[in-house]
């Protein structure tokens, strides 16, 4: 392969099996799920964050598929718009200007921000309403707003500080992998978008395979430490970027470095909620014993006939 | 000797038996205030602590109404319990018999107060879930704030909304626990849920639980 080739993606997958339901299942927030019978094949979309140009067609394209509008805003000095995710914008591109200490090159580097479709998913371990969020055997993490009760505990168990909870119907909103699209056999709509082919989706083999060959080709052209981002601390994701720097995620509008779900998280959904139970029923457990060992702690008239004369030789 | 174990209210009445005035009618309705927004708070708390306990915000009218509600009730409780603690602050400061109550521990378990120290309005006991009330229902409502997204989202960061997560759930269920030995203490101790629901006392139960006070009322009369 000629190293300054052009390499297209593969071609959509067209047996990835279609009809997402409730048999698909793999994890349900507040809930036991038995695994499905037979697992679907995971996906995964692959940013190809070297090849991406800034365009913005694949917020247009999630804006339209999901049928979202967001207001004009205002110039905050970048060209990030809106500037920050919100409960109607899954997905914004992410503008750094960075210059490489090793060549003083001044680096445009722009990433498209959005849920990483964690296998080990913060937000659904955090989540206290049962099915709420779910994740499918392809790995797809989704949010089911009718159960979502608008408390907000994923926003405090997503590594990647993720969700947006809508002022307008008080629930949660995030990127859902085009979980409908992906249902029918199509790839996400921001993907089917992309001019560049920056954005693609197919199996998560496929993906990193193609992601090889992207890395391959970067290294051939000078970015010795570029690589695949499908951090382990989660799991890996079901979103992935092949970053010119791999080393240094955080140069890339803070891509998290080792992403994992807070430790805080995990001691207040696990060792808390078990030893706090145990401690209540603990406590109401001894009083009753102490009840029926002791009896019950009863005034004596003995000690009525002393509050009686204490009484009488005062009056 | 100094009263400021006599709360305002506080009167003997002799008689057969005698009766003594514990808690006045303001006292009792901010008592039961507390007390059901407490119990409120717990249940709607408890259905998003864990799972299988969720079926509790039927209570409430689903999810959506438990997690709005919840805070309200929390707020309701925190100016509830002010009004308590004003009342109630004084009696409970610590003295030299609640040290002897407190180190004979295995005599009130065992209810025999013979061995105890005769002790004011209030024992070691109560005084410790009274401050210990205290001290949650102030962690809870700071906590709690930092976690009430729909008002106060902007004013903390994602790292410090999960350290008051975690504290608001560990100070729940301390408080909880707390709630359990204050129900329990005053089934178990029998003649006391008078003193909250009529506001008297008979002078007997006085006589063996605080003895102390009773002796400090009939002296003022």
């Amino acid at each position: 392969m000629a190293n300054f080739e052009f390499v297209l993606p593969p071609a959509p997958t067209k047996d990835i099996k279609v009809g997402l339901g409730d048999g698909d299942l793999v994890k349900r927030s507040a809930s036991t799920v038995s695994p499905p019978a037979k697992a679907l094949t995971p996906v995964a979309k692959l940013i190809d964050v070297s090849k991406c140009i800034g365009c913005k067609a694949c917020e247009v394209a999630c804006l339209e598929w999901n049928d979202k509008r967001t207001p004009v805003g205002v110039n905050v000095g970048s060209y990030d718009f809106p500037p920050d995710l919100t409960p109607d914008m899954f997905t914004v591109m992410k503008f750094t200007e960075w210059v490489n200490p090793e060549t003083k090159n001044l680096e445009w580097l722009i990433r498209k921000d959005g849920c990483m479709h964690c296998e080990d998913p913060g937000c659904l371990k955090a989540c206290p309403a049962p099915g709420a969020i779910v994740q499918y055997s392809n790995g797809i993490v989704d949010f089911d707003h009718d159960k979502c009760i608008g408390c907000g505990y994923c926003v405090k168990g997503c590594p990647f500080n993720i969700p947006r909870i809508s002022e307008v119907d008080h629930k949660a909103y995030k990127c859902t992998l085009c979980s409908d699209r992906v249902a029918v056999g199509q790839g996400p709509a921001c993907a089917h978008a992309c001019p560049t082919h920056a954005i693609v989706f197919g199996t998560k083999d496929e993906m990193k395979k193609h992601a090889d060959d992207r890395i391959k080709d970067l290294k051939s052209r000078g970015f010795a430490n570029a690589g695949l981002y499908d951090p382990p601390g989660v799991g890996g994701t079901h979103v992935m970027y092949v970053l010119h720097h791999a080393d240094q995620p955080q140069i890339y509008a803070n891509l998290p470095k080792d992403p994992r779900i807070s430790p805080i998280v995990e001691l207040w959904k696990g060792m808390t909620k078990y030893a706090g139970l145990a401690a209540m029923g603990a406590f109401a457990v001894i009083g009753l014993v102490h009840h029926v060992v002791t009896g019950a702690n009863r005034v004596s008239p003995e000690d009525e006939a002393n509050a009686e004369k204490l009484t009488g030789d005062r009056r | 000797m100094t009263t400021y174990d006599v709360e305002s209210g506080d009167q003997v009445h002799p008689g057969q038996p005698v009766t003594v005035d514990r808690y006045t009618a303001g006292a009792r309705l901010n008592h039961w205030i507390t007390a059901i927004s407490l119990v409120l708070l717990a249940l709607s708390g408890l259905a998003l602590f864990t799972p299988s306990l969720y079926f509790l915000t039927g209570l409430f009218g689903g999810g959506q109404w438990t997690r709005t509600i919840h805070p309200w009730i929390g707020v309701v409780l925190f100016v509830s319990f002010f009004g308590l603690f004003v009342r109630f602050w004084r009696a409970n400061l610590w003295k030299a018999e609640d040290g002897t109550w407190m180190a004979r521990l295995r005599d009130v378990i065992g209810g025999h107060e013979e061995n105890l120290p005769e002790v004011g309005k209030y024992n070691a006991g109560q005084k410790v879930v009274f401050w210990a009330m205290s001290i949650l229902i102030l962690v809870l409502i700071v906590s709690g704030f930092a976690i009430w997204d729909q008002y106060f989202a902007q004013y903390t960061t994602i790292d410090q909304k999960r350290w008051a997560v975690l504290i608001h759930a560990m100070a729940a269920v301390t408080i909880i626990c707390v709630w359990i030995v204050h129900v329990y203490a005053a089934i178990w101790v029998r003649g006391t849920i008078g003193a909250m629901t009529k506001g008297q006392v008979t002078g007997g139960w006085a006589w063996r639980h605080h003895r102390k006070w009773l002796r400090e009322l009939v002296s003022k009369k």
